[in-house]
C-alpha cells in the first residue's frame, strides 16, 4: 500500500523565484516605456490595488478559512486613516502614514474578527457585514474624517517619498507596484511559514488544530489583523494612487463582494490567484463593454449594454467555477504542465 | 488498583500475545511503572497515568456515558470495545477535553480535571487520532506530521516572515523529527503529497504519525484501523505496538476488530449503552458471558468497521 509514486515528481522544475523576478523586471523595466496612460489609469492601477486586497483577503479566507464580507470597510479604514495621519501629524512621511493606516485597519480587523471565535462560515460572513456597515456609516457621519470638506470628497496628497515625487500615471504606477510587490513578498513568506501552516490547519480541521496545541484563538485574530493590514494598505493605493480622491462611496458592499469574487475566481489559498482574479475582474468588464459597444452600440443604449454586460459576466463566472472550481490558478497550472510535457516529449 | 491482579493480567496477556512477550515488551512496562516513581514502593508503582472517576455524559436525553471508571497504567495498550453507539468515542473525547463530562473527573498524571484543557493537551503529553479522518487536507504529509510539534513553536510570525530569531532552527528541528516518524511508519514515499490526496488507509497512518511525532506519553487512538483491509490492519497493529515499544507510549485504543484487539492489548474495557460491563484481560473478556451477549456474539456484524 505504500507503493505510490508521485506523478509530478519527474517534471523539471525551474527555481521558484524565476517567474516572479522576470515578471517584476518586465513590470519595472518595460511596462513604463510602452504603456499608454489608459493602460495605467484604467487597468494597471485598479488591478494592483485589487490584487493586493485579494492577497489580504486570501490570507483570511483562503488560508485561514474565515469568510469575510468586510474587505471594503478595511480598505476604507486604510485610506481614511492614511489621509488623516498625513494631514494631521506634522512631519510624518507618507510611508509612515501608510504603515500606521495599515495598523489602524488591523486593529479594526481584530475587533470585527472577535465573532470568529464563536461563529463559523455563513454566520461569520454575516457578522463581518457589521464592519462593512459600521465603517461606512462612521466615515459618512463624522465629517472630521474627511477634514470637514463639504462634498465629503477629498483630494489625495501627492505621493512623495524622501523627496522623490511619484508623479503622473507612470509614477503612481511605480509607487503602487513597489508597495504591492513588497507586501506580496511578505505575504508569500507568511503563508509558507509556521503561522501560515497554522492558518491552513485551523481552516481544515479546527478541533484537530486545537488538540495538537495550535493556539486557535490567537491565530484566528492574527489572521484578521494581518489580512486587514494588507487590505487597508490596498485601500490607500486605491485612493491615493488610482482614484486620487478619498471618499467612502467606492468602498461599499459591492467592493467587498468584488474582492471575494477575485479570490474565488483566482483560486483560494493562492497568492498568485489574487492577481489572476483581479486581472480578470478588471480587464474582463472593460473588454466586454468594448465588444458590446462595438457590436451592439447602435442598437441599444448604454444602460441596456451595461446591464447585459453584468449578466454576461455573472454567467461566465458561474460557468467557469463549475468547470474549474479551483480557480484560474489551477487552470494555469494545468496548461503549464501540458505545455511542459509537450515540450519534453518533442 | 491492586497490583496483583494487574500483574496476573499481564502474564495472561502475554500468553495471549506471545510475540509481545518475546519482544521484551514487559520490560518497558516495568521500567515505566517502577522506574518513574521515586519512592520505588510497589504500591506507588501502580499509580495509573490516566484514571477516570465516575464519568457521566449525556446529550439531551441520550446517556452517552454513565458512571465510568477506568484506569490506564503507564506503558500498557488499553483497548476499549463495544457496539456502535456504546460511548467509546465519547470517552476519548472526554479524556482529550473535547467534551466536558456532566459528572466525574479525569485524572491525568496525578492532576484531576473536570474538563481536560484541550489547548494544553499536547503540553500534557497527550496526543490523539480521530475516528473520522482529521488531517489537514491542504498541507503536505510532511507538514501534517510536523504540525504535531506546533505546540512547541515559540517564534512569532514576524520572526518567521523575516526568517530571523529561533524560527529557522525550530523549522529545521520539526522537519527532521517529522522525517524520522515518516520513516518509522514507512510513509517516506508519500512525504511531499497533499494529505487529502492519499488513499484512506494511508491517511489513517499519517494521522498516527502526526500524533506520534510529539512522542506523547499517552496516545488515544479512535478506530485507527476502521475501513482497512486485513493486511492493512495487521500492518497498523504492528505500528501501534512498535510505537509503544519505541517511545514507551501508553496507548488507549478503540477498535472493532476483535481479533486485532485481543492480539494487541494488555487489558480491555467493554462498554455497552454507556456503561462499562467488563474490564479485564483479553482472555477473561473473551469468556465473559455478558460481553458475549452484548458484543462478541454479534461481532460478525461489527467487523469491517461497521461503526465508522
Ligand atoms: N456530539 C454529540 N451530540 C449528540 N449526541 C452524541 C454526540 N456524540 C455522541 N453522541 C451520542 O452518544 C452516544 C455514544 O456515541 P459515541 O460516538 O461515543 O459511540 P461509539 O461507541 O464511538 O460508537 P461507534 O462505534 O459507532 O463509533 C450515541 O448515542 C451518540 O449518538
Ligand atoms: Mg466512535
Amino acid at each position: 500500500m505504500t507503493a505510490i509514486t508521485d506523478e509530478f515528481s519527474s517534471a523539471p522544475v525551474l527555481p521558484k523565484w524565476i517567474a516572479p523576478v522576470l515578471l517584476l523586471a518586465f513590470a519595472y523595466g518595460v511596462v513604463p516605456l510602452i504603456g499608454s496612460s489608459y493602460l495605467f489609469e484604467a487597468i494597471l492601477l485598479p488591478f494592483l490595488a485589487l490584487s493586493l486586497a485579494g492577497v489580504g483577503l486570501n490570507i483570511l479566507t483562503g488560508y485561514a478559512g474565515q469568510v469575510s464580507l468586510g474587505s471594503a470597510a478595511f480598505m476604507a479604514a486604510g485610506a481614511f486613516a492614511a489621509y488623516n495621519f498625513y494631514l494631521r501629524v506634522e512631519g510624518l512621511p507618507l510611508i509612515g502614514s501608510i504603515v500606521l493606516a495599515g495598523i489602524v485597519a488591523a486593529a479594526i480587523g481584530i475587533v470585527f474578527g472577535l465573532p470568529s471565535l464563536r461563529l463559523k462560515g455563513f454566520y461569520l460572513a454575516v457578522s463581518t457585514l457589521a464592519a462593512q456597515f459600521f465603517v461606512q456609516w462612521a466615515l459618512t457621519k463624522f465629517s472630521w474624517f474627511s477634514n470637514d470638506s463639504a462634498s465629503g470628497v477629498i483630494d489625495a496628497p501627492k505621493l512623495l517619498i524622501s523627496g522623490f515625487a511619484f508623479d503622473g500615471a507612470v509614477g503612481r504606477y511605480l509607487f503602487a507596484l513597489t508597495v504591492v510587490s513588497i507586501l506580496t513578498f511578505l505575504a508569500y513568506r507568511l503563508v509558507s511559514s509556521q503561522t501560515g501552516r497554522n492558518f491552513i490547519a485551523i481552516r481544515d480541521n479546527e478541533t484537530a488544530a486545537r488538540i495538537i496545541g495550535i493556539p486557535v484563538l490567537k491565530t484566528k485574530l492574527l489572521a484578521f489583523a494581518i489580512s486587514s493590514f494588507i487590505i487597508g494598505v490596498a485601500g490607500v493605493i486605491w485612493a491615493f494612487a488610482y482614484l486620487r480622491t478619498v471618499e467612502p462611496d467606492g468602498f461599499d458592499l459591492d467592493r467587498s463582494f468584488q474582492i471575494l469574487f477575485i479570490i474565488i475566481i483566482g483560486g483560494l489559498a493562492s497568492i498568485r490567484g489574487a492577481f489572476f482574479g483581479a486581472a480578470l475582474i478588471v480587464v474582463f468588464p472593460l473588454a466586454l463593454s468594448r465588444l458590446g459597444g462595438f457590436l451592439l452600440g447602435d442598437v441599444f443604449d448604454s444602460g441596456v449594454l451595461d446591464m447585459s454586460q453584468r449578466i454576461v459576466l455573472g454567467a461566465l463566472i458561474i460557468l467557469f467555477l463549475i468547470l474549474e472550481p479551483d480557480g484560474l490558478v489551477a487552470l494555469w497550472d494545468r496548461v503549464r504542465r501540458r505545455l511542459l510535457f509537450a515540450w519534453q516529449s518533442t | 488498583m491492586p497490583l496483583a491482579s494487574y500483574a496476573l493480567g499481564m502474564m495472561e496477556a502475554s500468553v495471549y500475545a506471545p510475540e509481545v512477550f518475546a519482544r521484551g515488551l514487559p520490560s518497558t512496562l516495568q521500567s515505566s511503572a517502577v522506574g518513574i516513581v521515586p519512592t520505588g514502593s510497589i504500591a506507588d508503582a501502580a499509580v495509573p497515568l490516566l484514571s477516570l472517576q465516575g464519568i457521566g455524559l449525556s446529550f439531551g436525553g441520550v446517556v452517552a456515558l454513565a458512571d465510568i471508571d477506568l484506569s490506564v497504567l503507564s506503558g500498557e495498550i488499553r483497548a476499549i470495545i463495544g457496539p456502535n453507539g456504546a460511548g467509546k468515542s465519547s470517552l476519548i473525547n472526554v479524556i482529550s477535553g473535547v467534551y466536558r463530562p456532566g459528572r466525574g473527573h479525569v485524572q491525568l498524571d496525578g492532576i484531576s480535571y473536570t474538563q481536560v484543557p484541550t489547548q494544553r493537551l499536547a503540553h500534557l503529553g497527550v496526543a490523539r487520532t480521530f475516528q473520522n479522518l482529521a488531517l489537514f487536507k491542504g498541507l503536505s504529509v510532511l507538514d501534517n506530521v510536523a504540525s504535531g510539534l506546533a505546540y512547541k513553536v515559540r517564534s512569532n510570525f514576524a520572526g518567521q516572515v523575516l526568517g530571523i530569531g529561533r524560527s529557522r532552527g525550530e523549522r529545521r528541528d520539526s522537519l527532521s523529527r517529522a522525517d524520522q516518524i515518516l520513516e518509522f511508519l514507512d510513509l517516506t514515499a508519500v512525504r511531499d503529497r497533499l494529505a487529502g490526496t492519499l488513499p484512506y488507509g494511508l491517511q489513517k497512518r499519517v494521522e498516527l504519525a502526526r500524533a506520534l511525532v510529539a512522542e506523547p506519553r499517552l496516545l488515544l487512538l479512535d478506530e485507527p484501523m476502521a475501513g482497512m483491509t486485513a493486511s492493512e490492519k495487521s500492518e497498523m497493529a504492528g505500528f501501534v505496538r512498535a510505537a509503544r515499544d519505541r517511545f514507551a507510549t501508553t496507548v488507549v485504543l478503540i477498535e472493532h476488530d476483535v481479533g486485532v484487539v485481543m492480539g494487541l492489548s494488555d487489558r480491555i474495557a467493554v462498554l455497552d449503552y454507556g456503561r462499562k460491563i467488563a474490564d479485564a484481560t483479553p482472555d477473561e473478556v473473551r469468556n465473559d458471558q455478558r460481553v458475549i451477549d452484548a458484543y462478541l456474539g454479534v461481532a460478525s456484524d461489527n467487523e469491517d468497521g461497521a461503526g465508522i
